[in-house]
């Protein structure tokens, strides 16, 4: 574990940064934009999610198609959370140790989700695996269709995390595992997956955090009948439609909350993880 | 706060573009439509416009348009994007910009009621229709997959609804079996889309046996060669699309001039060459639309401001409550 310390990105030694303390303008730069892209829309939506009162609040994130949408939200988004937890480390490892032809175009391939227009990423799915289907495969209008397109916005995140940390992982370590004897299996559980965990648990928050939120790619191939196939976000949009701000506004913010407790859940995780190693540094 | 900021900015983006068109015209005060519009007569007034130019009151005035979704685009407007015109999908949007003092409060009280073009609610089958469609009693059969906007959605799909709620009445039942009626069809339906636009693409995708909208959508689809039949159910509802030139805009008189065009038996026929029914009667009477023998409008449901929120409230509605009960039926 000693050479793991020196493949962790510096970023994360936080206070001991060489940077601390040369004075305001960075904070002031950072804490002005943040302010103005983040803190304070946040602050807004917040403030006019109890526009209607706190009864009005938990009136609204209580009603029975919320709480329906609200619990398919979280179920595919923490189904496409570990599958692609799972995928994702699997094909960074495929482009960072393995040799093939063509692999800087796949390289490149992953980001497309990105950048494709998510409303045609849903159409692009819908016309391949839904009704008329080419393959014969129809899983659109169901459970299964919003899994596809969320699987397929969220693939890039886990991929690019995951990628750096195994490029920089020190291979004499896993060399040395196995000259000490310990099978590929053991090598890879107890000397690699340890340094990527990190790494897969900020690329699943980062996941987690757009699934829960995706409008674009999931409205034209998740059915959007209330109760069954309707989406936190299509329920939030169907709100606004019906000049429901507050209502829309009180489940968004329920989203936000839920992705911000994940997002320091595995932050906790991430650091213990790492924490675990420091010492032995 | 935010929420004003935005509006605000989005409003000044065409006020920019409005003032440098009207400077490009010359220094005559011919005066700029800002026209606010729903989606479907887009081709409509985009070959309308240039006509109007052409005549002696739209000589040199210049035109912005903006087309999107109705009740986004009422509220667009509601919340401070100009408009001079206002053509939306259905008199609610309109009248919701009655109370911010955008339009006249008697802005329905003309010859036409407010109203520029028609539609009626039909219904959309398979080429072939192998399933045997024939009217609305066949959406509730076992074997019919129907597909319609989210009527909470779209306001555009509350036609749909009506029309399905209102035939049943017009059939001779009672309220509540209508009511027992529109839960069958909702039962019925597999992919509640949020508009119009995506209800067509589901369908197109090869989704549904039924989609329920308009005739004029319907038309043309299928003159953008999409493989649909459509039907006119024998009891259904008219769709009046309202237009409405407002308080807050163009001075000049340009856009009542443009407003009084589109009634002129030229833009009226070219109304009804575009799949709708035009509004003036006797240019109506040109075209051979079917007309269905139990035809009804709004009015016989008691008008928007009772048929609204009794039935689309999102809270205490009769949808809402059709929805509540079939959710906890498949839960």
């Amino acid at each position: 574990m000693t050479a793991g310390a020196g493949a962790r990105p510096r970023a994360r030694s936080g206070p001991t940064s060489p940077y601390d303390g040369q004075g305001f303008l960075g904070p002031g730069i950072t804490a002005t934009y943040l302010g103005l892209l983040v803190l304070i829309p946040i602050a807004a939506l917040l403030w006019r999610s109890v526009a209607g009162g706190v009864e009005g609040f938990f009136a609204a994130i209580t009603s029975p198609p919320a709480v329906a949408a609200l619990r398919l939200t979280f179920t595919v988004s923490l189904v496409v959370v570990v599958i692609n937890a799972v995928m994702g480390t699997a094909i960074a490892w495929v482009l960072v140790r393995d040799e093939f032809p063509g692999k800087r175009l796949v390289n490149a391939l992953i980001d497309l989700p990105f950048a494709l227009p998510t409303i045609v990423a849903g159409l692009t799915l819908l016309t391949l695996y839904g009704p008329r289907s080419p393959f014969g495969i129809n899983v659109a209008y169901s459970q299964a269709g919003i899994v596809l397109a969320l699987l397929f916005i969220t693939l890039p995140f886990v991929v690019r995390s995951v990628q750096p940390v195994l490029s920089e992982l020190d291979r004499e370590m896993e060399e040395a595992g196995a000259s000490l004897g310990a099978s590929t299996p053991t090598v890879l559980r107890r000397i690699v997956l340890p340094n990527l965990v990190p790494a897969i648990l900020t690329g699943s928050a980062l996941a987690f955090a757009r699934s829960v939120g995706e409008f674009g790619s999931v409205v034209l191939i998740a059915g959007n009948i209330p109760y069954r196939t309707e989406l936190a976000s299509v329920y939030i949009f169907g709100q606004v439609e019906s000049d429901r701000s507050d209502a829309a506004a009180a489940v968004s913010v329920v989203l936000l909350v839920a992705s911000l407790l994940l997002l320091l859940t595995f932050d906790f995780f991430r650091r213990r993880v790492s924490r675990h190693e420091e010492p032995v540094a | 706060m935010a929420v004003c900021a935005v509006a605000a900015l989005l409003a000044a983006i065409p006020a920019l573009t409005a003032s440098k068109a009207a400077a490009a015209e010359g220094d005559e005060p011919s005066g700029t439509v800002t026209l606010v519009a729903y989606t479907t007569p887009r081709e409509f007034y985009e070959e309308v416009i240039p006509l109007f130019q052409a005549t002696e009151a739209g000589e040199g005035a210049g035109f912005e348009q903006s087309y999107g979704p109705s009740t986004d685009q009422a509220r667009l407007v509601a919340s401070g994007l100009p408009a001079d015109v206002l053509a939306l999908s259905l008199a609610p949007d309109v009248e919701s910009l009655v109370a911010p003092g955008i339009v006249a409060e008697d802005w329905d009280e003309n010859e036409y009621g407010g109203i520029v073009h028609n539609s009626v609610v039909a219904l959309a089958v398979r080429p072939g229709n192998a399933k045997g469609i024939t009217g609305w009693a066949d959406l509730v059969r076992d074997d019919v997959n129907v597909i319609t906007p989210n009527p909470l959605t779209s306001g555009g799909a509350q036609w749909n609804i009506l029309a399905a709620y209102g035939a049943q009445i017009q059939e001779g039942k009672t309220p509540e079996e209508a009511i027992a009626y529109l839960r069958q069809l909702f039962a019925n339906v597999s992919v509640m889309d949020r508009g119009a636009r995506d209800s067509l693409t589901t369908f197109m995708a090869g989704q549904g046996d039924v989609l329920i909208g308009y005739e004029n959508e319907f038309i043309f689809a299928q003159n953008a060669g999409q493989p649909l039949e459509y039907l006119v159910p024998d009891a259904t509802m008219l769709i009046e699309n309202p237009i409405a030139v407002t308080l807050t805009g163009d001075a000049s008189g340009v856009s009542r001039a443009f407003v009084d065009f589109l009634y002129t038996p030229d833009v009226q026929r070219i109304i009804g060459q575009k799949g709708f029914r035009p509004e003036v009667e006797e240019i109506a009477a040109e075209f051979s639309y079917p007309q269905p023998p139990q035809l009804f409008t709004i009015e016989d449901l008691g008008g928007w401001s009772q048929a609204r929120p009794e039935f689309f409230d999102p809270e205490n509605g009769i949808v809402a409550g059709i929805f509540a009960e079939l959710g906890q039926d498949a839960g």
